[in-house]
């Protein structure tokens, strides 16, 4: 929309020293955005290894047949990256999810705590995967 | 207009979307009540001592697990459909998708709990399934 009594409007909306929003493609990520969008991302994957549970559910109750196809596909190449991927996901989401719940109590906001709690996320997400997924695999 | 409310009215008034905290409060309680599900979710997991179907079976039609699996499964698929919608509404703009979209993960998460609670009290009652 170009109104005619403001013409200039770009112009003075360009030159007037206004605080921007971040542009993503020149702005350096910073730890607490990444772990952020992380979240999200584990989370809608998670919907998918909520529906594969399910899958195995319903097949243990239909049968051997039908659970046989569930366990060959889980004991797969793929099927083991996948519960990896799973894994990891739960783990990751568990762990950023209860830095969610401890700010909603208002605690850990501060940029310093935030930080530090973050990069524990960063530590123990893949040590924790890697340690439920040798309890799961031994 | 809003000066003859009060404010627990102006908060009991429930903003623009006419739910208030609601949302945001069940996806909070959801999270509390799957930290420690899922934790015992990755033990059960583990602690199966075979993969094989008769184990598995047997495990799952014991009481307690039985209840435990039913309450992860409903509450991942609660939590789950409350996180999907806010996704939605954050980068699905043409209106008449977004709707569809809401409506279609209502319909699977109720699906996918219904399915699971279906199966879990055939593993409780029927204690062999037929193969
Ligand atoms: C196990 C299956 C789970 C699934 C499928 C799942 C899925 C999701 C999804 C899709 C979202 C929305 C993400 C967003 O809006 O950015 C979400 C958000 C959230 N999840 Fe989960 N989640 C799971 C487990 C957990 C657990 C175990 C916790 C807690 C320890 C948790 C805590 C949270 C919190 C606090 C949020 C809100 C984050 C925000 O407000 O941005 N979730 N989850």
């Amino acid at each position: 929309m170009d109104f005619p009594a403001d013409r200039n409007r770009g112009l003075k909306m360009a030159t007037r020293s206004r605080p921007l929003s971040p542009h993503l493609q020149i702005y350096r990520p910073q730890l607490t955005a990444v772990l952020s969008i992380v979240h999200r991302s584990t989370g809608v994957a998670l919907c998918a290894g909520a529906v594969a549970l399910v899958w195995g559910i319903v097949a243990t109750a239909l049968g051997a047949d039908a659970y046989a196809c569930f366990s060959d596909f889980a004991a797969s190449i793929v099927g083991r990256l996948l519960t990896a991927a799973f894994v990891f996901c739960l783990v990751y989401h568990w762990l950023n999810g209860l830095r969610h719940l401890a700010w909603d109590t208002g605690w850990g906001l501060e940029i310093k705590r935030a930080y530090a709690t973050g990069w524990t996320v960063v530590v123990l997400a893949p040590v924790l995967t890697a340690l439920s997924l040798w309890c799961l695999w031994t | 207009m809003t000066a003859f409310r009060t404010p627990l009215k102006v908060v009991r008034g429930l903003g623009s979307a006419r739910e208030g905290t609601g949302h945001w409060w069940g996806q909070r309680v959801t999270a509390m009540a799957l930290a420690p599900l899922s934790i015992w979710f990755l033990w059960f997991l583990a602690m199966l001592p075979g993969a094989d179907h008769a184990t598995v079976s047997a495990a799952l039609g014991q009481p307690l697990s039985a209840l435990l699996m039913l309450a992860f499964v409903f509450t991942l698929f609660y939590h789950a459909y409350l996180g999907l919608q806010v996704v939605i509404e954050d980068y699905v703009h043409p209106r008449a998708l977004e709707i569809t979209l809401m409506v279609l993960i209502r319909f699977a998460a109720v699906l996918a709990v219904l399915s699971t609670a279906i199966a879990i009290l055939r593993l409780i009652f029927i204690a062999a399934p037929r193969t």
